[in-house]
């Protein structure tokens, strides 16, 4: 397969899995491109990029914006702090409004789940999510599950458990659908108000007892506890969570075998992993942000391709 | 579709090591000489004449980089066909050195003018020389020409050079194929 079987990237759920191995090849390119010593190509000089994040972020929209800048894209950025947004602009006007100023693709962060399939069906651009409330977040999924690959060498067969607030997190949601797609076992693990009812009906295994999910698998991705997005309770203390369902070095070394440790950052130290086992061997949350660049300059290599 | 032989198993040896011999004359011991061969095809130029200058010539610690050029082509967006890359392995120096591009035929110049570009982000070499297996007359875009050349042959606009190698395709066997 030569190119993707999308025109936008709005979630893996609408990925074929041969769509995400096309991914990772050309990554894994680009991935040479950006250790050179010249880390520029200049496939994208023509395309003009919009980043619109009504939403907070530091690494995802960095990584974009460094990816795009590999490609010699050019770059708008817009945050909405400091945009109309606030004066009442309704997101197709927004959207609409940058899209006349000529620009090709749109990179979309938005606090609701499902907005950029709404962009999608609603303006006449590329869109790619960057992550669209509890809903979805593909790059994410895709850098670590290419991050897997890397070093496993292979994710299928290879058994997952996502650890920790599964119900605020779209970083699971896609997670949990990319490991499907290309053949691992997954288990969520945390306290039972932060797994979502039915959670199971998309196939993932449940587990409530941390040590037993961690000799289970062969990768622990380590989720952060999203304070921002809770309305209430869902756990007594910070204290408590992580005595249950945090990493520190002694639970790691009493297992039976090793495991490999991610974390979609930023890390809450001391909450969902202690400091050393985040800068340890087994840990690879560094060659994930890493990767997250090359994914990105390849998922917006083969949209731009497709576009007309 | 019709098909030539251009050049048979026999005349591709003998062009190969004129094509060595050449290069020895210019570059005499390789020791700041670089030889890459341009993805996908022009590597098994390279091979071959890597093969040659360490076996029969006596040349020690060749150094022999792949170049891929697909990010750096000019005609991106601008055709049915989505480029895919091949893969990189330049794990040689360049910089200061003399490079030799080798690829097996020379169109219209443009993944050249690619390869030029992309040979960059490894550094600055001191000189850049094309090599080719086959040129392609009266047929540039641009204004690049081989510093060594195999075969010029005059191939109208609907006709392909089709070059296949033992290794991979089964047999050594240049021909022309019409479209």
């Amino acid at each position: 397969m030569s190119q993707l079987s999308v025109k936008h990237l709005l979630g893996i759920k609408y990925l074929q899995p041969a769509d995400i191995e096309l991914i990772f090849e050309t990554a894994d390119h680009f991935k040479e491109v950006i250790n050179r010593t010249i880390k520029k190509v200049p496939s994208l000089r023509d395309v003009t990029i919009a980043n619109l994040f009504f939403e907070n972020s530091t690494r995802t929209k960095l990584s974009f914006e460094l990816a795009q800048k590999r490609l010699s894209a050019d770059v708008i950025n817009f945050s909405v702090g400091q945009s109309s947004v606030k004066k009442g602009e309704t997101l197709i006007d927004t959207v609409n409004n940058i899209l006349s100023m000529k620009v090709d693709m749109v990179v979309m962060r938005h606090p609701n789940p499902g907005a950029s399939v709404f962009l999608a069906n609603n303006v006449n651009s590329c869109i790619i999510n960057a992550g669209d409330g509890t809903h979805e977040h593909p790059t994410q999924a895709l850098l670590d599950t290419y991050s897997i690959r890397e070093r496993l060498g292979d994710v299928a067969g290879k058994k997952v458990v996502i650890v920790g607030d599964i119900l605020h997190s779209r970083v699971a949601l896609s997670n949990i659908f990319a490991l499907q797609k290309l053949g691992a076992e997954v288990k969520v693990c945390g306290p039972k108000s932060l797994l979502p009812k039915h959670i199971e009906a998309v196939g993932v295994g449940i587990e409530t007892d941390l040590r037993k999910a961690l000799n289970w698998c062969d990768v622990a991705n380590m989720l952060r506890v999203q304070n921002e997005r809770m309305d209430a309770s869902y756990f007594p203390s910070t204290r408590e969570y992580s005595q249950q369902f945090g990493i520190d070095m002694p639970l790691l070394d009493s297992l039976d075998k090793q495991i490999v440790i991610m974390h979609p950052g930023p890390i809450n130290r001391g909450v969902e992993i202690t400091s050393d086992v985040a800068d340890s061997d087994h840990a690879i949350i560094l060659d994930q942000v890493e990767n997250g660049v090359a994914i990105r300059m390849a998922v917006m290599y083969l949209l731009a391709s497709k576009i007309q | 579709m019709s098909q030539k032989v251009l050049l048979n198993a026999t005349e591709i040896t003998i062009i190969l090591n004129r094509l060595a011999c050449q290069l020895i004359e210019t570059h005499l011991d390789f020791s700041n000489t670089v030889l890459v061969g341009l993805q996908p095809r022009g590597i098994y130029v390279a091979k071959r004449l890597a093969a040659l200058l360490t076996e029969e010539y006596g040349i020690k610690n060749l150094q022999l980089g792949y170049l891929d050029i697909t990010f750096f082509r000019d005609d991106f967006r601008r055709g049915d066909k989505v480029l895919n890359a091949s893969k990189n392995e330049m794990e040689v120096a360049v910089e200061d050195k003399k490079v030799v591009l080798i690829d097996d035929v020379l169109y219209t110049g443009r993944s050249i003018r690619a390869a030029l570009t992309a040979i960059q982000s490894y550094g600055r070499p001191s000189e850049i020389e094309l090599l080719t297996l086959i040129d392609r007359r009266f047929s540039r875009h641009l204004p690049i020409q081989p510093n060594y050349r195999g075969r010029q042959v005059d191939v109208i606009k609907n006709e392909k050079v089709i070059v296949s190698w033992k290794e991979v395709d089964g047999k050594d066997v240049i021909y022309m194929v019409n479209k």
